[in-house]
């Protein structure tokens, strides 16, 4: 193929390690050495991680817990453009600001439609395993380059915003993946199994409403635990799903599955763990509280599982 | 007692430990529990920290979204919002939320994302819409607003997407069922969702209609006062 997403984590990689260089530079930044190493390991950690043996990769990333969770992390100065200037910006750019910034959904979503599958001289344009990433990807360096014409920028301009706007996501861009990790390491240690017996053993198995309300419950705790519904759905499903419902009261398989699988959602929706849903986003957005997002998500989600039990007990009768 | 990694978690994130830490002590703790040494549990780390880093591509969008934003991206979203009357904070969040569900249940998730449409463009439309309509917004208030903007993503994402048919969610039910010889079918599967998809589109329209009152509430009075600022064009 011509981009794979190896190739999208190539970029990743130069511009964080890129953007580090002006964090080591930055005077302003009381802890710039370790930020800045924070940053560029990260960077390494993108840029080298099919090479890079696992146990040493596994090395990198808790020296970034280290120099993250002691304090390590500083936000620097940007040398931001004021308001005036951006102002003024605005208004010699005006609506055409928007271009670069639509381009990405719109080619993102035309290159994971319209180049799935297609090869030029016998081999795939994009890769065709994670279409969706590297349309991203290309549809983001596609943008980046119509931006810089565009605006007449040089593109270490752009390298220092997206140093900027790094640095403003802090540790929280390392969590979602460090998640991930805590994941593996609970499947691998049985930590599903024990949760659905405890589950097991709580309730009624003659009751379809309680083997109902167990599952969606279920589903909803331990995808807060796992931050993955993915990950829940196979441990809550094999563990209540199938011995109790489906087998012991007949329920069809696909309005479980999809209905279950939605109350995992729900879960997501309340969880520091759904870092990358919920976290990132609250920094990305420079919120003072990190669960702000949470906060604002729990009454729905709660909702939502309410009909969620609600659905799945009906259509099962 | 493989527990202890999950009571370690909940906590930490009580307590507001910073979550690198805590998720890091619960994953070694949980580990050594488990009788794993701690090289298998480091090269565990190591392997999922490196086949996890799709997470990461979102940074892709960093450098074009910060050149923009420096070019008055955001300031020009503000502007073209506070010339529409009809919009208010409440509506053009229920505008992206129910694009942003559609669009997931045709299998078009890429639409939306946080760092690429949230940040630059619906967070700076719903916050002018409110400047706009009550003048100066306080903090705790463009935050809420900011908050619900990347709500309003997530639960229309989440809950449009298993619409489709080919998305991962159902492909990896029909394979758990296929695994326990148990019949099932993607499309019926697909269709299951859409009650709970059409619940969760009234739901949180609902609540973003009370979202609109809560801010005529609390900033409404200001507005009558002072008559909104206009900005200059």
């Amino acid at each position: 193929m011509f981009i794979s997403l190896e190739d999208v984590y190539i970029f990743l990689g130069i511009i964080t390690i890129a953007g580090s260089i002006y964090t080591f530079l930055d005077r302003k930044n009381s802890r710039r050495i370790t930020s800045g190493l924070f940053y560029c390991l990260y960077g390494v950690t993108l840029l080298f991680g099919k090479v890079i043996p696992p146990f040493y990769m596994g090395l990198l990333a808790i020296v970034l817990v280290l120099i993250a969770g002691f304090g390590g992390l500083k936000i620097g100065s940007y040398n931001e453009a004021s308001v005036e200037e951006r102002q003024n910006n605005r208004k010699r750019l005006g609506n055409k600001l928007f271009i670069p910034a639509l381009l990405i959904p719109i080619l993102t979503v035309a290159g994971s439609v319209g180049l799935k599958g297609v090869k030029i001289g016998g081999t795939f344009v994009l890769d065709q395993t994670s279409l969706t990433l590297v349309s991203l990807g290309a549809a983001a360096f596609i943008a980046l380059i119509v931006g810089l014409v565009m605006t007449k920028n040089k593109p270490g301009t752009a390298i220092k915003e997206s140093r900027r706007l790094m640095e403003s996501i802090g540790w929280a861009a390392v969590l979602p993946q460090l998640l991930a990790t805590l994941g593996t390491v609970f499947t691998t240690a049985g930590v599903g199994t024990v949760v659905s017996k405890l589950v097991g053993n709580v309730i009624p198995t003659h009751s379809l409403f309680w083997v109902v309300f167990a599952y969606c419950i279920g589903m909803a705790l331990f995808t807060m635990i796992m931050g993955n519904a993915f990950a829940a759905f196979p441990v809550m499903t094999a563990g209540i799903a199938v011995p109790l419902l489906i087998n012991q009261f007949g329920v069809n398989a696909n309005h479980v599955a999809a209905i279950g699988m939605f109350a995992g959602y729900c879960g997501t929706l309340m969880t520091p763990m759904g870092a990358n849903f919920n976290i990132v986003p609250a920094a990305l957005l420079d919120l003072k509280d990190k669960y702000q997002v949470i906060k604002v998500q729990v009454p729905t989600a709660l909702i939502i599982l309410g009909v969620n039990t609600l659905l799945m007990y009906l259509f099962s009768l | 007692m493989v527990l202890i990694g999950v009571v370690i978690v909940i906590i930490g994130f009580i307590i507001r430990l910073n979550p690198l830490l805590v998720v890091t002590l619960a994953g070694l703790v949980t580990g050594l529990v488990a009788h794993q040494s701690l090289y298998s549990i480091i090269t565990q780390f190591g392997q999922a920290f490196t086949t996890n880093r799709y997470m990461a591509v979102f940074i892709v969008t960093l450098p074009i979204i910060g050149l923009l934003e420096r070019n008055g991206l955001r300031e020009q979203a503000e502007h073209v919002v506070s010339k529409i009357k009809a919009a208010t904070t409440g509506r053009i969040l229920t505008v992206y939320f129910i694009i942003r569900e559609v669009a997931a249940a045709v299998g078009l998730t890429s639409i939306g994302g946080h760092a690429q449409m949230v940040r630059p463009l619906v967070a700076p439309m719903a916050e002018g819409a409110a400047e706009a309509k009550y003048g100066e917004v306080p903090e705790e208030v463009r935050d809420k607003i900011r908050a619900h903007s990347a709500a309003v993503d997530n639960i229309g994402v989440f809950f449009g997407e298993d619409v489709f048919v080919a998305v991962g969610a159902i492909l990896l039910m029909q394979g758990f069922f296929e695994q326990n010889h148990i019949h099932s079918d993607p499309l019926k599967m697909a269709l299951w969702a859409i009650p709970t998809a059409i619940a969760a589109l009234i739901v949180h329209a609902i609540r973003l209609y009370l979202l609109d009152r809560s801010l005529d509430r609390t900033l409404g009075n200001k507005a009558s006062k002072n008559t909104p600022k206009k900005k200059e064009a």
